[in-house]
């Protein structure tokens, strides 16, 4: 019986193991917790590393069967050991720096990725009784820490003596903070919702799912979060730049890596971030009476919404920079401001108790959101250009052009 | 509440220390050899020409500037819409004319130009 109990909690049993056990020698209870808490943080963030292995793997087969090819199947059974020769290879590779680098941002480009992406984990609820943090600012706080990888990628690019590097970091982080304002307006939605901004009170609020009452929020969170991680059909970060690498010109051996890793990992984040926020998290039968229920059933959505991540990587190409604004700020936004009304004015017009009329009418509300939208996009890309005012020609303020005719100039 | 704050103290400073640990060791494993010729920055394969820090367009500026706005704007929406389920229909009118106000902000800078990239 205490075999299943230890089975059906692990992570709870063994910290108050842990706890009983330093309590017992006689150390002061707050060293206890900080202790606790150290170990805590550092088996979740090597836990996370060591999880890249595993997805770039998957993400290495996953795309290669959409491009009707094998992938890695050479080391160990259907290659899934590929990555540790790769890691031993990029660990050896020399640190070429460019003459000229400034040094601190250029070593601390790749740190920063890395932690950004790492940071978002301390919040996400594994399942009912396992989470890193229970904070009341949980969604706010992902959004600012996840916006430490902009950082990372402006210093990458200005810290390499490079004209490449620079203009592609900037084209990057006007990108990625561009696509910032949707993604946190959307997020708006499941917090209005839930009435709180705790992830674990998001996913504890979701008797039915999130993405049954507002799919257009979630939609909108996906394509801004597939954005912001800098992946294909957004990819200009990586390989646009006229062919030259962006950012990560000046880069080789594991600093290189870590960018990858940085890549990696977030996409999962944001899968895992999807799941607690849309898709109900560690919820499921039976996850509040075993908890490790509840963590399988978070892994296995989060696998199926990083599934459809990389299906959309291999199937779209790259947008130009200029179709990605026009999408972000004419689209995206009012889109994303029009969700939050429409959500607003219809979540008091309908009481909560009537629950299967109240799924059916968001989902249509959303849907007629949606159409909308679309079909709003159809008529603007049929009309006629509208004349640019900044582009026509104005008399030069000179004293021989007093005397000529200017017309209004607009 | 402090020690929540304390275990995100301790995650930032793991998460920042993970990755460093790793170059550092990466730094220890890989050879040493700098070359001026190898050291040289990259410009397509020929010698650079002209300073690396270069003049860059004023539209990245004008994104960041409408990029405030919004992130403004979207701070003072969370406060609300945690208090969301607390408020009748008149708080919810509030928020919508908010809402409408900074979207018109939205069309002004559209139709001025400013979401161009030229």
């Amino acid at each position: 019986m205490g075999f299943l109990h230890f089975l059906s909690d692990p992570i709870t049993f063994l910290a108050n193991w842990l706890q009983g056990l330093l309590l017992g020698v006689g150390i002061p209870a707050g060293i206890v917790q900080f202790i606790l808490f150290v170990i805590g943080a550092g088996a979740l963030a090597t836990a996370a590393m060591m999880f890249v292995i595993f997805l770039i793997w998957l993400e290495r087969k996953a795309i290669a069967r959409l491009q009707d090819r094998l992938g890695p199947n050479r080391v160990g059974p259907w290659g899934i050991f590929q990555t540790i020769p790769d890691m031993i290879k990029i660990f050896t590779k020399e640190f070429i720096t460019p003459t000229g680098a400034d040094i601190i941002p250029y070593n601390l480009a790749p740190i920063l990725a890395v932690a950004g992406v790492l940071m978002v984990w301390s919040v996400i609820p594994l399942a009912i009784s396992v989470v890193g943090m229970n904070l009341n600012v949980g969604v706010l706080y992902i959004i600012a820490v996840g916006s430490l990888g902009e950082l990372g990628i402006i210093m990458a690019g200005f810290g390499s003596n490079n004209k490449f590097a620079l203009l592609g970091g900037f084209r990057a982080v006007a990108l990625l903070v561009s696509y910032e304002v949707p993604m946190v307006i959307s997020l708006l939605v499941p917090v209005m919702l839930a009435g709180s901004m705790g992830m674990t009170d998001i996913a504890q609020a979701q008797n039915v799912w999130y993405i049954w009452l507002t799919p257009a929020a979630a939609l909108i969170f996906l394509i801004t979060s597939i954005a912001e991680n800098g992946r294909a059909p957004f990819d200009l970060t990586e390989a646009d730049s006229e062919i030259v690498a962006g950012f990560n010109i000046e880069y080789s051996g594991l600093k290189f890596g870590m960018f990858y890793v940085a890549d990696f990992l977030h996409s999962f984040t944001i899968a895992m971030v999807f799941s607690v926020l849309f898709l109900g998290g560690w919820r499921g039968p039976g996850a509040e009476q075993i908890p490790i229920l509840g963590f399988i059933y978070l892994m296995i959505k989060a696998g199926l919404i990083e599934f459809l991540i990389i299906w959309i990587r291999g199937s779209l190409p790259r947008f130009r920079i200029d179709q990605m604004m026009d999408v972000n700020w004419k689209v995206l936004t009012p889109l994303s401001l029009s969700i939050v009304v429409v959500t607003a004015v219809l979540d008091k017009l309908i009481p909560v108790e009537q629950t299967v009329f109240r799924i059916f009418a968001f989902l249509v509300v959303n849907l007629a959101v949606l159409l909308i939208t679309g079909w709003l996009i159809e008529v603007f890309k049929t009309r006629r250009p509208r004349p640019v005012v900044s582009k026509t020609q104005r008399p030069v303020a000179r004293p021989e052009n007093v005397a000529a005719n200017s017309n209004s100039g607009d | 509440m402090l020690s929540d704050w304390l275990y995100i103290a301790i995650f930032m400073g793991v998460s920042a220390f993970l990755p460093a640990v790793a170059i550092g060791m990466a730094g220890l494993l890989s050879p040493h050899k700098p070359d001026p010729i190898k050291n040289s920055t990259y410009e397509c394969g020929i010698e650079t020409v002209g300073d690396s820090r270069v003049q860059f367009k004023v539209q990245y500026y004008v994104f960041g500037l409408v990029f405030l706005v919004f992130d403004v704007e979207t701070v003072f929406l969370y406060p609300w819409a945690v208090a969301y389920n607390k408020l009748a229909l008149w708080g919810v009118a509030e928020a919508v004319l908010f809402v409408i106000i900074l979207l018109g902000g939205l069309i002004y800078a559209w139709r001025k130009g400013a979401l161009e990239w030229v």
